[in-house]
């Protein structure tokens, strides 16, 4: 188990980067508990799998250093850091037993069989393969095949970190979450360092205590999936975390006073010093929008079944704005006005929080 | 260690071109240089092989005989392979696995079985010495194959393609054409690529079946080695000549060659 | 994967296929069971003789020569090209700009009409004007492949080894391409060394390819004909006449319809029945 740093991280894939589109992972500085789960969340190709890589050893960054607990192992080679990762397709050795993939780490480390032996069905009990020890691993399902990938980062046991590259990419939709809960099982078990990383919102904020989001080779926000829903920091995490996303309103400030097509709106911790010359927009959550005999005067223009809840969409002028509205609750037919919940609207310039 | 594995290819390659360089050598020299000195490159340099080839028709006649069968027999393998490959790709019908089966074993036919035979039948039937029976006689060879790795492109083709055309409205040809085949084109240069390539270098049953009307330049090389002594400036150059077709025709397909074989049937 | 539809009108989309194959294929070998059963004085008389010219190839000193040479040549081959044909795969680089150069140029002796390649060869082997003849001549070495059976039988290999290898170079290298890199980092991680990657990653996935070599390089070595021909003719003697030379002197040079119909047949059994047992052990681990 270790705390996993990265200080002045750089990364590009060109030889010569020169704009800022060039680099694949920005400058962070990032560190990870010991012990902690971990989600890094983000859309394809902002450089979440970049970063695992590097941090795994099998890619070496361009600028910047590595370290685990207090070493610096960004020269080191994946087997000498001590880690263990899953794909995003099963990897398995398709020729051996499932015994002998579990196993194969330990061999190859030079683990008497003795030894080994008691580990490897330790692990295997712990993943519900135990049953299956002596079965070729090609005839598994892929859930089962994931296990064994898992259970080969596993059977180590000083694994430093383990990390998990959008792993249940091929697994059937009704084994994505019994594989999930297992691995959150495991977490608790083990208290391993962990690493998942993904582009499906509720992976991530399911299994991590800590969340990360990812835009294009930036940290954009981390914190607990509460945080990242509550206050969200960036507009990108406002509009990616949660179905649907987070509300955008073009809108200005003046006097200390927020205003969205000339209606006064409260937000919480308003900016002390006047905004200039930047893009300014309120966010708001549909789940915290409701109905009220006054306020934004808004058209109703859908109504979607959700279950427990409809989503409603309406319209100011050209700005849609959705809420939800419980079962049982009223819902206008024709035009409403909506009120905001101030505790969870925010200011946003350029993207960022205003506050 | 890891160094030095560049060396297995780069080593393989020099091998592979070593016979071609020392036939190009040849073409350039002449007979008498090459009967009497041992040469690495020619002393002597002449073109006159090179000449002697472009200008005299029985030469040049054997390379447009053999490109005419060699091209007749891949346009009919591929347009016959194509509505069949289709039918073993999206059908079953009665005995189609043993049909494909059979298919495969002409596959393994030695030619020297069929040369007297087939030297029978194609006279028989009054094609002996045209590239038409040369062509012909390929497609026993061709066609399983080309059949073969079609199948095996159209079978990666989702099936929701064609049952889309119909409900459209398409009838089955204007579909075959103008929407499915644009689709494998990939598979139609692999498959032409190897119909191409097993006509071209295949030669016992296409000197067996022409004479001198459609001689392929493979008898006409033969002639050379027999006849009034050995003229071996003259056959390097007629073979030099023959390696070209083949050049171009990789050159062509570079892209593919190892990408296709992945996607195929392979 | 398509799921197929039960249709009897496909028919018609294969009549074409079936037609052409079989006037080239069932006729010929009509035409070759009738003269193996038969004898004939000329005069297009045929008497019925049974299995007379079965017996007789069977039992021929000269038969069981060619098949034995025949055997030797296809094994050797097959032990010399496969190994190293995937040895050159597993050396080149996985991607890059020389890749596509060292394909192009590996595949070009495939594309060489056969005749040529023996020429080729010929003329380099020739003891006193041809590069290598010259050369072992000029080390030491008594060399020439006209009037030594061993030279020849060398030569003969060598020329088949720089055909036919890089036909196994490219079906491995397109079974290699297609491992994705996952594998190779998750075993980078498992610690495990080059021998291992190649014995548990590399060759599980290759194995489907290098069937499909095995099988194409057995059946076409057993049928070779128009490259040994050119290079040796069959000499010196007949220390490299195959079955493919033999069967075509029989058949063409003395018209003896009998004996080559009979000979034609059993060889044709032959492939039928080695490359079947080849298949059935190379694929019986999928059945699994």
């Amino acid at each position: 188990m270790a705390r996993i740093s990265l200080k002045d991280l750089r990364h590009s894939y060109r030889e010569q980067p020169v704009t800022d589109s060039d680099w694949a992972v920005k400058r962070l500085d990032l560190e990870w508990t010991d012990g902690s789960a971990n989600a890094l969340l983000g859309p394809s190709g902002c450089g979440k799998t970049t970063l695992l890589n590097i941090i795994s050893g099998l890619l070496k960054p361009t600028e910047g250093s590595v370290w685990f607990d207090d070493r610096d192992v960004t020269a080191h080679p994946p087997d000498a850091r001590n880690i263990a990762q899953v794909f995003q397709f099963p990897v398995v050795y398709d020729t051996m037993s499932v015994y002998d993939n579990l196993a194969f780490p330990l061999r190859n480390r030079g683990v008497s069989e003795q030894e080994l032996d008691s580990r490897v069905r330790e692990i295997a009990a712990l993943l519900d393969l135990d049953a299956m020890l002596e079965q070729r691993a090609a005839g598994l399902t892929a859930d089962g095949k994931q296990k064994i990938s898992l259970g080969r980062g596993l059977v180590r046991l000083d694994v430093a970190v383990i990390m998990f590259d959008e792993p249940l990419t091929v697994i059937d939709p009704h084994l994505k979450w019994r594989l999930r809960s297992k691995l959150k099982e495991l977490h608790q078990r083990l208290r391993t360092t962990m690493i998942y990383v993904t582009h499906d919102q509720t992976e991530a904020l399911t299994f991590a205590d800590q969340v990360m989001v990812m835009n294009d080779g930036m940290i954009v926000q981390a914190g607990t999936p509460v945080e990242l829903f509550e206050r969200p920091r960036h507009t990108f995490v406002g509009h990616f975390i949660g179905s649907p996303g987070m509300n955008l309103l073009p809108a200005t400030f003046e006097d200390g006073v927020a205003r969205f097509a000339g209606f006064a709106v409260e937000v919480a911790a308003p900016p002390k010093t006047p905004l200039t010359d930047a893009r300014l927009e309120i966010g708001v959550r549909p789940e915290f929008v409701r109905f009220g005999a006054d306020g934004i005067p808004v058209r109703v223009l859908k109504v979607r079944d959700g279950g427990r809840y409809r989503v409603v969409e309406t319209a100011h002028g050209a700005t849609t704005i959705k809420l939800l509205v419980g079962e049982g609750d009223a819902l206008p037919s024709e035009s409403g006005h909506l009120k905001f919940d101030r505790a969870h609207t925010q200011l946003y310039a350029d993207g960022w929080i205003a506050s | 260690m890891k160094r030095f594995t560049w060396l297995v290819p780069f080593l393989y390659i020099l091998f592979v071109l070593l016979p071609i360089y020392w036939l190009l050598n040849m073409s350039f020299k002449t007979t008498n240089e090459i009967l009497g000195t041992f040469t690495l490159w020619p002393r002597d340099f002449t073109l006159e092989n090179y000449r002697k080839i472009f200008t005299d028709p029985t030469w040049y006649n054997g390379y447009l005989n053999s490109l005419a069968y060699v091209l007749m027999n891949t346009v009919i393998s591929v347009t016959v392979a194509l509505p069949a490959a289709y039918a073993f790709s999206r059908y079953r019908f009665l005995g189609d696995k043993h049909l494909f089966f059979w298919l495969l074993t002409n596959r393994m036919a030695p030619p020297a079985v069929f040369a007297l035979p087939f030297f029978q039948l194609y006279s028989a039937i009054g094609l002996f010495d045209t590239p038409i029976a040369v062509a012909l006689a390929h497609c026993l060879f061709n066609i399983p194959l080309a059949v073969w790795i079609l199948e095996g492109f159209m079978s990666g083709v989702p099936k929701e393609l064609d049952e889309t055309a119909f409900v459209d409205g398409y009838p089955f040809w204007r579909f075959f054409i103008k929407i499915f085949i644009p689709t494998i084109a990939a598979g139609i240069g692999v498959t032409a690529f190897f119909c191409f390539m097993f006509s071209w270098v295949e030669l016992l049953l296409a000197k067996t079946l022409t004479s001198v009307a459609a001689k392929p330049i493979a008898a006409t090389m033969t002639r050379t080695a027999s006849t009034s002594g050995y003229e071996l400036g003259l056959l390097a150059a007629a073979g030099a000549l023959t390696i070209i077709p083949g050049a171009i025709v990789i050159y062509f397909v570079r892209n593919y060659i190892a990408k296709g074989f992945a996607l195929g049937r392979v | 994967m398509t799921t197929k539809t039960p249709n009897q009108m496909a028919w018609w989309l294969v009549l074409p296929v079936v037609l052409l194959v079989a006037f080239n294929a069932v006729i010929p070998l009509m035409t070759v069971v009738n003269y193996s059963v038969q004898e004939t004085f000329g005069d297009n008389q045929f008497f019925f003789e049974g299995v007379k010219w079965f017996q007789e190839t069977i039992e021929s000193e000269r038969f069981h020569d060619a098949l034995r040479r025949q055997l030797f040549f296809t094994g050797i081959i097959l032990v010399i090209e496969i190994p190293l044909g995937v040895a050159i795969a597993l050396a080149m680089p996985r991607r890059g700009p020389w890749v596509s150069v060292c394909l192009v140029l590996m595949a070009m002796p495939l594309l060489i009409p056969w005749n040529v390649v023996g020429a080729m060869w010929n003329i380099l082997a020739l003891p006193d004007i041809g590069l290598l003849g010259h050369s072992l001549n000029a080390m030491g070495v008594n060399y020439n492949f006209t009037r030594q059976p061993v030279a020849a039988w060398a030569t003969l290999i060598a020329m088949d080894v720089w055909h036919w290898t890089s036909l196994v170079v490219l079906l491995a290298y397109a079974g290699l391409s297609a491992i994705p890199d996952a594998y190779y980092q998750a075993a980078k991680i498992d610690g495990a060394s080059n021998w291992a990657v190649f014995r548990y990653i590399q060759l599980p996935k290759m194995k489907r390819v290098l069937t499909i070599a095995v099988l194409l390089r057995f059946m076409d070595s057993f049928m070779i004909y128009t490259e040994p021909f050119v290079l040796t003719g069959g000499g010196p003697g007949n220390s490299t006449t195959l079955l493919s030379i033999d069967l075509v002197k029989i058949a063409l040079g003395r018209f003896d319809l009998g004996p080559a119909g009979a000979m034609s047949l059993i060889y044709f059994l032959i492939v039928l029945l080695l490359s079947w047992i080849f298949y059935t052990v190379m694929t019986k681990d999928e059945a699994d």
